[in-house]
């Protein structure tokens, strides 16, 4: 991908003024495959294969796609959970990207995570207070253990949990109070950015509906950032302010959310959009785009445009030629050979 | 509709079993599905949904799980009275089941083929060749291309939406009158869950099959569903036709899982939620078991079980607040009548 978007957007800046808290510019993670005795290198699945995109202070950037289209890769490459092959991030204008580990202290403080599973993403041998006071002590935010305690317990009622369950082991609580759990956990360090893997998907609906309404309380008292990785397109479209399509490793469209599901350019997004169940039984729908065939493999992704086996309106060019992330309108990027 | 029951469902009742404590998990469920009907059990995981489906096909985890009480008539027959023997010849044949987890469901060390032909043969008498190609045949009806090199394939092979279509080709392949499907695109894409939902429509018009589909998604209910059925806690709390239930809710649960579902064509900011959680069945309340998270509660909530009233024609609902006296606006003109 040559031009970046960042590059293209500039003139558009009067959208939105308050400036950029992270870009990611062609990120790149390929996974080796290892075969045979040796455990040569025999090919890589190329999960993220050149992203560009953005995150604005304060604004909510959901990433969707389909299990598979290396979103959940995205997020933890970001937060340096792996190792990033090839591209730029950028954190508050500064290049993390080759930090090494003891650098990246200052970081882990300021972007934090909050995971799909909230069942195996605490450990069940410890207390919610030391999963809470554990980061407090380690970064020294609090001189005594006993502060560190109340603003744990502080956290733990902000999030709508009874300060008096810091005793208690997660295996005490729901779903929806292991997510919150989750969530108070990301918080404690204040930080400025939280990447949420899928953080609402595992959760029966009453419970989601709770758990994004916290998410948003928070972001207002907090004054966070998110970058919302999610698969359901009606909670993305709930949640985010602006949201980008991922297909097969790769960058399909970023727009606002009114923009993206009000028009979508690109016919993945289309057909996704089509895919999601009706929201009442009389609803009328457009016509559904029903997509043939998988998802081809990552190991051995399509030349061309990736879309381009499942893709309505393929054309030969689109075989052959990559197509670039686009500005097709004011804040409407697409990688498409139609526009 | 209504000219053929295919089953119906009398206060069945199932419950776990420990050395200390009964557990009820499905609480007297009635209800009956028509045939060519879909007919939806909703409700969040703990609402007793599952273990409804598992009790019609008598797969309640045994020994600790038991079906006390009532009765399950398909085809003129009392299911819970028929031996074990009797009951294989149903399961997979007149009644057959899709379950949540494609992954799982399917043995890894035998081929879609070996595993097709199986059941095939056990109901039908075919040679081993007539199964083949019926196999085949199932296969490309639930849209397979290469249908006959799919036979020959281990399920590690395939991918999720794969496997589920192929577990949908194996529950149909004996053209069974009512198909009981368990969340069957919880675990799958959207576009694959496209797909799955189309396949179904199909079926319940080509063959006029009954279908039981148990979900948590409105979404998925809005687009098969004809009729539905809203559990918790184990109880049956609402039932009526999809449009009411969408329309006019009766029940405040119901009301709240709409309200707490996102839109596409929504512009609300906040979703409405309903607060607090599902009650595990050791501890559900002493009233209505929805009392703990109901905005309407009312003293008589916390003292007495609600009964299940036929509020309007087809439409019934377990709430005081649709209770003749009880009623918060007072304004009930129609006798409602007790259903049983």
């Amino acid at each position: 991908m040559g031009t970046s978007i960042v590059a293209q957007n500039k003139p558009n800046e009067k959208i939105q003024h308050s400036e950029k808290i992270l870009e990611v510019k062609n990120l790149k993670k390929y996974f080796p495959i290892k075969a045979g005795v040796l455990q040569r290198t025999k090919g890589h699945i190329k999960a993220v294969d050149g992203i560009d995109f953005f995150i604005r202070k304060g604004e909510t950037f959901g990433l969707v796609g389909e299990s598979g289209c290396g979103k959940s890769t995205a997020g933890r490459t970001i937060t340096r959970l792996y190792e990033p092959t090839e591209g730029e991030i950028f954190f508050e204008g500064e290049n993390i990207t080759s930090k090494k580990e003891r650098h990246l202290f200052n970081l882990r403080r300021n972007m934090q995570m909050v995971f799909q599973d909230p069942y195996s993403s605490l450990n069940p041998r410890k207390t919610v207070g030391t999963t809470l006071i554990e980061p407090l002590k380690v970064h020294r935010m609090y001189k005594t253990h006993k502060e560190c305690r109340e603003y744990a317990q502080s956290i733990l009622e902000r999030v709508g949990l009874n300060p008096s369950f810091i005793n208690r082991y997660p295996h005490e609580f729901s779903g929806g109070q292991r997510q919150r759990i989750g969530i108070a956990r990301s918080l404690v360090l204040n930080p400025k950015l939280i990447v949420g893997d899928e953080p609402v998907s595992a959760l029966d609906v009453s419970i989601q509906s709770q758990v994004l309404n916290l998410l948003n309380d928070l972001q207002d008292e907090f004054d966070l950032t998110y970058l919302f990785i999610a698969h359901d397109l009606s909670v993305v479209k709930h949640f985010s302010d602006r949201i980008g399509v991922m297909y097969l490793g790769n960058m399909s469209e970023v727009a606002n959310k009114k923009d993206l599901y009000d028009e979508p350019l690109h016919p993945y997004t289309q057909a996704l959009l089509s895919a999601v169940p009706r929201s009442h039984p009389r609803e009328v729908k457009k016509e559904r785009i029903l997509l043939k065939g998988d998802i081809p493999s990552p190991a051995n992704p399509p030349t061309g445009c990736v879309f381009h086996t499942r893709c309505p309106f393929v054309m030969d060019h689109c075989k052959e030629v990559t197509p670039e992330m686009k500005e097709v309108r004011p804040n409407h990027f697409v990688a498409c050979h139609l526009h | 509709m209504g000219q053929e029951t295919v089953i119906e469902l009398k206060d069945v009742t199932t419950s776990f079993f420990s050395r200390k404590q009964e557990l009820t998990v499905v609480d007297r469920v009635s209800f009956s599905v028509e045939k060519g009907e879909t007919v939806a059990i909703v409700g969040e995981s703990g609402s007793g949904k599952s273990m409804t489906s598992l009790s019609i096909m008598q797969l309640v985890p045994a020994p600790n799980g038991k079906i006390t009480n009532g009765e399950i008539i398909f085809n003129g027959e009392d299911l819970l009275k028929k031996s074990k023997k009797d009951m294989h010849k149903v399961r997979g044949n007149d009644i057959s089941m899709i379950f949540q987890e494609p992954m799982s469901s399917l043995n890894p060390v035998y081929t879609i083929g070996e595993q097709l032909r199986e059941q095939l043969m056990y109901h039908q008498p075919l040679s081993k060749r007539e199964a083949h190609e019926k196999g085949i045949e199932m296969l490309e009806i639930v849209g397979f291309a290469r249908a006959r090199e799919m036979m020959r394939e281990y399920p590690h092979r395939l991918s999720g939406g794969m496997r589920q279509r192929v577990m949908i080709a194996m529950a149909l392949s004996n053209n069974p009158k009512l198909l009981i499907a368990d969340e069957p695109t919880t675990a799958l894409d959207v576009t694959v869950q496209a797909q799955i939902l189309d396949l179904m429509r199909g079926l319940s018009k080509d063959y006029d099959s009954s279908i039981i589909l148990i979900t948590h998604d409105l979404g998925v209910v809005a687009e098969l569903a004809q009729r539905v059925v809203v559990m918790y806690g184990g109880q049956v709390v609402e039932e009526a036709k999809i449009d009411e239930i969408f329309d006019k809710p009766l029940h405040p649960y119901t009301e709240g899982l709409l309200n707490s579902m996102p839109k596409l064509n929504d512009e609300q900011t906040r979703l409405q939620s309903i607060p607090g959680s599902v009650p595990t069945p050791d501890n559900f309340p002493k009233g209505c078991r929805f009392v703990t998270r109901c905005p309407y509660a009312m003293q008589v909530c916390t003292e007495e079980q609600p009964t299940l009233l036929e509020k309007e024609t087809g439409h019934k609902v377990r709430c005081f607040l649709h209770e003749e006296g009880v009623g918060k606006d007072g304004n009930i003109d129609r006798r409602s009548k007790q259903t049983q």
